[in-house]
Formats: structure tokens, sequence, C-alpha cells
């Protein structure tokens, strides 16, 4: 995204008051075309920055955009002077957006680069926790980030007496440590945290406890109760215990931890009634994972929410289509760690709720009132 | 009966010469409780949270807060649990007489057969064939069903398929049986329920808790260490939580048992 000039066209960079070219102050953020050429390129091999300085020698370079600026970017190693290349914005450790510059190209072994593997969570050649293997969207991630690459992906099934539909799919297969873990148990979540805590690069929490009903409609607080129990207090068990390594590992080489993973309802960004209270219990997690982001900031540890509509899943079976499938969330899931993401919506339900909230929220809480 | 013959009581029981044998599995949230249909409400898992551990929380102590199902772990059942004993008196654990939570036990064994089938059900002939070794059960007494069930591993333990728990338990005639024409006060199983996993097919579903409950008589599941105990003569105590208005509650279940 860049500045454009709505009077003459013309995109602005770094922001500014007004348009270089026509003085004119309307400024509008959009996205702007992504290539470039490189101009040129240096090595920085002594940077005075501590964190440059641990990972020198770096290399940045000039980019000329052929829609007008030129920026400063970091460079994929396969960025050659006078090339195409190809601008986005990323967010590295400390959770700023800067420009990246890529070949135009697909090259061998891309995703591999070092300065680009600084800048995202992709999941090759890393270890990852998936927190509820009962799930089908537990399931169908496993099944994506052993595709995507994971070195190591450990799956957490609570009440391992209890079997459950696609166990076979997990247990005794390559690659995939089913480990007991019931999120929603301080205990479990600390045993697990002293057996696998200092190796987990990517936390994914899969938890899912949806239940409809809102307010009126419920007899007791009991199920409100499991609802916090489970996202909310399951939440915190999780942070709590794996959070302090994940902090202290953001720097651990090849498979250093670089992500934590939510998966949340959109309707914790606004109220669906007919799963009200299973709605508010999303809004707090979210909340949470806003304080999570912060606190593992400094360990360059990013935290990804995925926003999701309903699922394709039993407990939405009364909902009318459309309704996201659990593969479209856990490929969701393996996209948005490849880009270092720290937001992405899934599905058009989730889509819709986030442009209407921006454009109108009293019409969206009055939509959802249906 | 005599101070004196308490107190002897109590010496047999510091001496040895009657063993106290504990018939309760540790309360933790890893054993398994039951499963109802995700429709239904479910009980509570046991949930063991600190308060302090001698730390900045409570620097000289260590603590917790626990919650749980009235149902959950080694556990009693009163007759207000079910339908058949809703407006029974005393029919709570708070309000029924504490004078039944101490009675003497005939113990089955019937660990054989459940080894050959998991849905192993005890019958009245089993019964009679048990009397006839070991006399006619009295009134008042526990009848608690020997699998060795609690020996098992969770997963076995709970046995849980596609079509819901297979696991041994009573018959609707035995139970109906050993109510009316025994008057036995409890019944105990070391499986996850006094009835048989498979019990929601039987006519009527769950007899044990239909019977028993119907009659104002009890129930202990979850028991363990039923193989320490003689077919008779073994005295239960089990006091269950003084809940207000309970249905159940997790209890240590113990055992007198003559050395002898």
């Amino acid at each position: 995204m860049l500045q454009r000039c709505e009077a003459c066209g013309a995109f602005a960079y770094p922001a500014r008051e007004a348009c270089p070219a026509c003085l004119s102050a309307g400024l509008t953020f959009v996205d702007a075309p992504r290539r470039g050429a490189l101009l040129a390129e240096t090595t920085a091999r002594v940077p005075s920055d501590v964190y440059f300085r641990e990972r020198a020698p770096w290399r940045i370079g000039l980019v000329r955009m052929d829609c007008g600026p030129t920026m400063v970017a970091h460079l994929h190693a396969d960025c050659i002077e006078g090339a195409p290349v190809l601008m986005s914005f990323q967010l590295d450790k400390s959770g700023q957006a800067v420009a990246f510059a890529r070949p135009e190209r697909e090259t061998p072994n891309m995703a591999d680069d070092r300065q680009w593997r600084e800048m995202t969570a992709d999941p090759k050649f890393r270890r990852v926790l998936v927190t509820n293997g009962r799930s089908l969207i537990g399931q169908e991630a496993v099944a994506a980030l052993k595709a995507a690459g994971a070195k190591t992906v450990f799956v957490g099934v609570s009440e391992p007496w209890r079997p459950f539909a696609g166990e076979q799919l997990l247990r005794g297969q390559a690659g995939i440590e089913v480990v007991t873990l019931d999120a929603a148990d301080e205990k479990s979540a600390t045993d697990l945290a002293a057996d696998i805590g200092g190796k987990v690069d990517i936390l994914v929490n899969t938890t899912e406890y949806v239940r409809p009903g809102g307010l009126l409609d419920r007899r007791g607080t009991g199920i409100a109760r499991d609802e916090i129990d489970q996202a909310y207090l399951g939440f915190i068990n999780l942070a709590q215990a794996f959070g302090p390594s994940m902090r202290t590992r953001g720097a651990d080489g090849i498979n250093s931890s670089a992500a934590w993973v939510n998966i949340l309802s959109v309707h914790a960004l606004a109220n669906w009634p007919a799963f009200g209270a299973y709605s508010a219990s999303q809004a707090a997690c979210l909340s949470l994972s806003h304080c999570l982001r912060a606190e593992l900031r400094p360990g360059g540890v990013k935290v990804m929410n995925l926003f999701t509509g309903p699922v394709d899943t039993e407990w939405f079976q009364t909902v009318p289509p459309p309704k996201v499938a659990p593969r479209a969330v856990a490929q969701a899931i393996v996209s948005g760690l490849r880009g270092g993401l720290e937001e992405i919506y899934v599905g058009d339900v989730a889509e819709e709720i986030r442009q209407r909230l921006a454009a109108n929220p009293k019409a969206l809480e009055r939509e959802l009132d249906r | 009966m005599q101070g004196k013959n308490l107190l002897e009581l109590a010496g047999a029981i510091s001496s040895g010469a009657v063993r106290v044998v504990d018939l309760t599995f540790t309360l933790s949230p890893d054993f398994p409780v039951i499963v109802l249909p995700p429709e239904f409400g479910q009980a509570a898992p046991v949930r063991i949270q600190e308060i302090s551990r001698y730390d900045g929380r409570g620097p000289a102590w260590y603590w917790n807060n626990v919650t749980f199902g009235e149902h959950t772990g080694t556990h009693f059942d009163a007759p207000i649990h079910w339908f058949t004993g809703k407006d029974l008196p005393n029919n709570s654990v708070d309000t029924m007489p504490a004078k039944d939570m101490i009675a003497p036990a005939c113990v089955i064994d019937c660990s054989a057969g459940a080894a050959q089938d998991p849905d192993f059900v005890l019958t009245v002939p089993l019964v009679e064939a048990w009397e006839a070794k070991h006399g006619r059960i009295p009134e008042r007494h526990w009848v608690l069903l020997r699998t060795d069930w609690s020996k098992k591993g969770w997963r076995d333990y709970a046995n849980l398929r596609d079509d819901g728990a297979h696991t041994p338990g009573p018959n609707p005639a035995v139970m109906k049986w050993l109510v009316e024409e025994r008057g036995i006060i409890g019944f105990g199983t070391e499986t996850i329920g006094t009835d048989a996993g498979q019990a929601g097919h039987f006519e009527p579903p769950y007899p044990a808790h239909h019977f028993l409950h119907g009659a104002g008589r009890y129930g202990l599941q979850c028991l363990c260490n039923l193989d320490q105990l003689p077919a008779t003569g073994a005295v239960i105590v089990a006091s269950p939580l003084k809940i207000q208005n309970g249905s159940g509650s997790p209890l240590r279940v113990i055992a007198l048992v003559s050395a002898n």
C-alpha cells in the first residue's frame, strides 16, 4: 500500500501531506503495483544496530517502483542488480512494516532465503504444536503443516482414553507426535510444556468449543462456563505454559520459535446473537491475543489471528451456507505463516463482516440480529 | 454395643487384625468421566488449580482450588440422582441417614466373565449360584460387582466405541430382584457407573439407577481393590460430602476386613 494522489494519480513515498507532483492534499493509501527494478544493492557487514549486527552480513538495496517512488528495501538473496523485483511490506521481528524485494520470478528454494525467513513464520523446517487434534480443523491443520514441510507436528489430544473420529490419521504417522493436552486444564498444559516447551516453534491454538444460544434461551451459566473454560482460560493456560519459552527462543537458529496462531470466530468482532455467548467468548480471546502479541514481541514471535465465519462442522449444522471448509482454514494457516501475517480472514462471511464493520458498525449489529 | 467393643475395633485396626482397604481411585483430571451425547449437559471434569505453593502467592503454605462434577472419580449416587427417587424423603447426600454410610458387603466375583466379554451382565442365576456357595445375601448389605475392570488402562477402562461404552454391569431382572427380594442397601461397581456401558438399551434403561434409587438405595462406582475383599464379611464405610441437595459426590470409600 502506498499513497496515491486523487488528483493526478501519482504515487508518493515516503508518506506526505501533499502530492509532490501537483501539491493536491488528496492522498489516499491504495494497493500499489508491486513491480520494480533493483537500482543498487549493498551489504551491511558490521551494522551498528544490535539486531542486524547478530545477523550480518545483511543485504539491502534501492528499488525503483514501476509506479514511481524509489524505496529502500530488504533484499532476497536472489535479487540481482538491474533485474525486476516484486515488492511487499512485511512485518519484521519488531512488528514494524518494512519493504522487502523478491525476484520477480520464482527461484529454487525461494522461501528458504535467510532474510525472508526473518520476516515470515514459514512452517518449513519448524516444529509445530497443534493444540487440539480432536477437531476437524485440528486434523486438517496437522496435514497442511506437515505438507508445508514442518519437521514435527505435535498434536494435542485431551482425554486420551476417549477415541475420536480421524484418530488413525494422527497416530503412528511419521513426523506427527500425539501428545496429551487438555488446554483448559492448567496442569495438563504445564506438564506438556515441561516436555516439549523448548521445541515448539509455532503454536496453533485450535481450541474449538461452539455452542448455540445467547442469554435468554439458555438455563444457567453451565455452557457459558465451559465456553470460557475451553476458549479463554485454555488460551491463558497455553500462553503461560508455552509463551515464556517461545519468547526466549525467537532467535534460535533455523527452527527458532516464530509464531502463535489463534483461530477465532469473526463474530469476536461483532456479536452474532444466534451464537451470542460463543461470540462473547471469542471476543475475550481476541482481546487477549492483542495482549499476547505485545508480550511476545520482545522475542520477535508473531501472533497471527485467523478469523473465520461458521465452519462446516457439526455444531454449525443448522446454519445455512456459506460455510468454511476446515481444510480452507488449515490452508489459510499455512499461507498466513508463510506471509508472516498478523491477521487473516477466511471465507466470505468473515470478509464481509470485516468490511461491514469498517463501513458501518451499527448497521452490522442490526443485520446480525436476524 | 458396649463402648469396650468399639475400643476393641479401634485396637484391631491399629494392630492390623482388621485391615483397612482403600477402594478409592485418586481424584485427578486424568481419570475418565462419564461421557453423555454432546447435546446433554456434561459433568465438569476434575480441575486442580494452585492457590499458592510456598511462593509469592502464599509464602508458607500450599493449597488448591478444586472443582469437579458430583459424579466424578470414585463416587456415590444418592436416590435423588434418578427420576425414580426424586420424590423420596431424605434422598440427597446431605439428608440421607448417616447410619447408611456404614454397611457390610457381599462381593460377587465376575472377573472371569468380564474378561471374556466387556458387555458381561450380572443375572439372577449368577447371584443364586453365588448364594449357593456363600449363603443368602442379607438385607441392608452392599452388593459389590467385582470385574477387575479397575486394573485396566484408562482407554480400555472407559472402552468407548462408536456406539457408546462397553463395560459390564447388572441386567434389569437382577437389579429388581436384589432390591425387592434381597433388600440390599446399594450396589457398587468398578466401572464408570453402576449400570453396564450399554444399559441405555435395556428395559428399563439404566436398571441399576432405576431400581436402586427408586427404592431409596445407593450406588457406588469407580471402585478399586475389590479383589482384596472377601466374598462376605467386609464392612464398607462410604460417607459422601454433605453437599446441599447433592445428587452424589466423590468420596473416600474404605473397607474394614478381618485379617484372619
